[in-house]
């Protein structure tokens, strides 16, 4: 068993930390705020070759697995740079599964794929449903005929300036993934503005089906999830790093604060949260190429652990900072900025969190036997 | 990324369920209605301890000069899935094996390792920790059993608690302090305690449950030959480390090892149609479910390090902190979503044992506070609190903390 990154992986991270670190991203996303220009980092995401990161190799991609993606996501993360790697890579999960004529330019990043993905069922929700622009009752996935689509779907994450869209529409009853180009996309920056999100609509778009099964539609709306799910560790591991330094430096009665308990153990208890995402990351990556039947369990956790962990992690690192800490010149509230939207981007944190529930209700979680089997071999994994 | 077995460790595993295979009829049983009567349980297990260790599947990690096998963490950890597997009771003397073995190995003089590391590792001799007091726990170094200096060796009077297997042990390795006027840290000293010698009294401790899973201690001038100091006199706080250290990695593996799987919850809320369609009962279970998954490959992750030959620091504790309050939240949860009912205290209802278990767990092995401040400091690198104990001889600081309280 072997949970260390290869050497691969760490010059994946290595390499990803370098190129986002070029730019201030977290000083742009302040600037973004007051009204700039969002840097556009898809030329570095191009150069890094992350566009085609879960591409095979065959179709002009990197052919990595999904905890490699996770990693990126991280360093993404961390510096809470605005760049449509959340996006991209399901849709290009999907172009690449059902080899697509587009795929080998989505690969190579000079067309820009957008998921407008769809909640697969759940016990206490039956259809196939995206986010709705408000309120608590969920939309219908777009239709389609056979060769147009129409519907629209809100909260689309990346859709802004996309070439194409992977959209998930319902074909008598039954979900299919279909490449659309022609959609009318609404721009709907909100809260946080280093993401583009916008609300989508297909009036009688013409599209093509990909030659992919419901099961591989469900792996890229739980793909999106586990992405989403890394990107939050980095920034909550971000946060953590932030107070800590900060609870070294800050005295009151003539003592650092992190020497008190309930500051310390505030601090604590960000890296208790945000490492158990991290490990549910590792589950995430395992079960996405070698345990699918636990793919939707292992990321809606990771899902769930991670927005939580960057909820708690954003929060506490603006009390920790004291007043300064809610200030505009600070970056602790563009954090918790990043924390406050992520939770309610594709589908919520609270969908993960019952999805986890749903699956440990029906025997979903193999814990005994099987976790067991696989435990002493978790280890080599990454190098065997 | 791949969980599964090498094509070595498969081939371990293999051996492994053939033995148990073979042998799983002679394990004693525990539960049901052909469990053995309660008095003939510790030595049933201690033979099937035996036969374990004759095997090579106890104490797998020793040294083979000690009796072990020389492997790593991964194939103890085999071993345990295995034994998990096969429904049978792993050894008795996990204490003894998993943490004062190796602390005499580590510490130990020769004599000591051939007289006494055989015996505990087949079973013939039951090991206890005779570590906490009534007065220091979490401030461990602050105990106050005294071993005084006596012809040949030494005398020992104080109290010891929450120590488990007492009744049935052997021995026990118990901390105790040699020179009161010192810094708490460094009049310490680490002995082997015959538990049958002259002055040595265990007495159960019932819990909330109603069931006495630890002693208390009683020491009354007992008598120890100097043989029996284990890693100098003196040096007993740097002794105490290392079991607690090998205790962590215990622990680390957390729920797993303590039986807390999210799918014990999970078929309790199942076997209610309504609870299981319920919102806010579905969220708190997921919030169960998926901080024991996190541990879970919390532990895959550390057993990654140990077998990179990293020692498990103390963040492993998260683990333990993460274990119990989730299974705390499933247990309320599931009386919340069942009613009284859930609360019956059966052996078919593990909910209810283990809601009167689990508050008590929250101070074993380290309070939740300690873990955390111990984390805070030594990985996050937070200051310490300012303390009234440093460098102040042990003797004079009963004093300073009355001092401390009067004003």
């Amino acid at each position: 068993m072997n949970l260390e990154l290869s050497d691969e992986q760490i010059f994946l991270r290595d390499a990803a930390k370098d190129a986002l670190s070029r730019t201030n991203t977290v000083e742009a996303a302040r600037a973004t705020l007051d009204g700039g220009e969002r840097p556009d980092l898809w030329p570095t995401a191009v150069e890094a070759g992350w566009t085609g990161l879960l591409v095979s190799e065959e179709h002009g991609g990197a052919g990595l697995g999904a905890f490699d993606a996770m990693l990126v996501m991280q360093e993404v993360g961390r510096r809470i740079a605005g760049i449509e790697l959340l996006g991209h890579l399901p849709a290009s999960a999907l172009l690449d599964a059902a080899g697509h004529e587009s795929v080998q330019e989505v690969a190579a990043g000079t067309r820009r794929a957008a998921f407008v993905g769809a909640q697969p069922p759940g016990d206490l929700d039956d259809g196939w449903t995206v986010d709705a622009v408000n309120g608590m009752v969920r939309a219908p996935a777009p239709a389609f005929d056979g060769s147009v689509v129409t519907g629209e779907a809100a909260w689309v994450v990346d859709a802004p300036g996309a070439d194409l869209f992977v959209v998930v529409a319902l074909q008598d009853g039954a979900p299919v993934a279909v490449v659309v180009e022609d959609a009318q996309v609404e721009e709907a920056v909100r809260y946080d503005p280093t993401r583009r999100l916008g609300h989508v609509r297909f009036d009688g778009a013409a599209g093509t089906a990909l030659a992919v099964d419901a099961a591989q539609i469900e792996r890229a709306w739980y793909l999106a999830q586990a992405l989403l799910a890394a990107e939050s560790v980095g920034a909550v591991e971000t946060c953590l790093q932030m107070a800590v330094q900060y609870a070294k430096e800050r005295f009151t009665f003539g003592r650092p604060i992190g020497s008190y308990q309930a500051v310390k153990h505030g601090l604590v208890e960000i890296m208790r949260r945000g490492e158990n995402a991290k490990s549910l990351l590792y589950y995430a990556g395992w079960a996405y190429e070698s345990g699918q039947d636990e793919f939707p369990l292992a990321a809606s956790a990771a899902r769930s652990a991670g927005g939580d962990a960057l909820d708690y992690a954003a929060r506490e690192n603006i009390a920790v900072h004291g007043g300064i800490g809610a200030t505009w010149e600070h970056d602790a509230p563009l954090f918790f900025r990043r924390a406050q939207l992520s939770r309610r981007l594709l589908g919520g944190a609270g969908a993960a969190t019952d999805r986890v529930a749903g699956e440990v209700l029906r025997g979903g979680d193999p814990g005994g036997a099987q976790a067991d089997q696989r435990a002493a071999a978790a280890a080599t994994a990454v190098d065997a | 990324m791949d969980l599964n077995d090498t094509p070595e460790q498969a081939a371990y595993r293999q051996q492994v369920r053939a033995w148990l295979e073979e042998h799983k009829a002679e394990a004693p049983v525990l539960e049901g209605p052909d469990a053995l009567p309660e008095d003939e349980v510790v030595p049933a297990r201690r033979a099937w301890q035996r036969k374990l260790a004759e095997a090579g599947l106890a104490g797998a990690t020793w040294p083979k000069e000690y009796g072990g096998q020389g492997l790593g963490p991964i194939e103890q950890v085999i071993i345990s899935q295995e034994i998990g597997r096969a429904g049978v009771p792993g050894i008795l003397d996990v204490i003894g094996v998993g943490m004062l073995g190796p602390t005499i190995i580590a510490h130990g003089t020769e004599e000591q390792k051939s007289r006494y590391l055989g015996p505990m590792l087949h079973g013939d001799e039951v090991w206890c920790q005779l570590f906490s007091e009534p007065a220091a726990g979490s401030d461990l170094a602050g105990i106050q059993t005294r071993a005084k200096r006596d012809d040949g060796g030494f005398r020992l009077t104080g109290q010891k608690v929450w120590t488990t297997n007492a009744q049935f042990s052997a021995y026990g390795l118990i901390l105790a302090r040699t020179d009161a006027d010192v810094p708490k840290h460094k009049g310490l000293t680490m002995f082997v305690l015959p538990m049958d010698a002259e002055g040595v009294t265990v007495r159960g401790l019932r819990q909330i449950s109603g069931e006495a899973e630890f002693n208390e201690v009683f020491l009354d001038d007992v008598q120890l030959d100097d043989d029996m100091v284990v890693g100098g006199v003196g040096n007993g706080w740097g002794t105490a480390l290392t079991t607690l250290m090998f205790e962590r990695v215990t622990i680390g593996f957390g729920s797993e090892g303590m039986g807390y799987r999210p799918q014990r919850f999970a078929d309790a809320i199942a076997s209610d149609e309504a609870a299981s369609r319920d919102g806010e009962v579905r969220q708190r279970l997921g919030h169960v479910a998926t901080e024991l998954l996190a541990v879970r490959f919390t532990s895959y992750r550390m057993l990654s390090a140990l077998q990179q030959g990293q020692i498990p620091g103390p963040e492993a504790g998260l683990s333990k902190i993460t274990t119990v309050n989730a299974a705390i939240a499933g247990c309320d949860l599931v009386a919340d979503a069942i009613g009284p009912d859930a609360l019956r205290e059966d052996v078919d209802n593990p909910i209810g044992y283990h809601t009167s278990f689990l508050p008590g767990l929250k101070s074993a092995g380290g309070t939740e506070e300690i873990l955390r401040n111990t984390i805070g400091e030594r990985v996050l690198g937070l200051p310490p609190e300012p303390r009234l104990d440093k460098g102040i001889p042990f003797s004079e600081l009963r004093a300073k903390e009355k001092e401390a309280a009067a004003r």
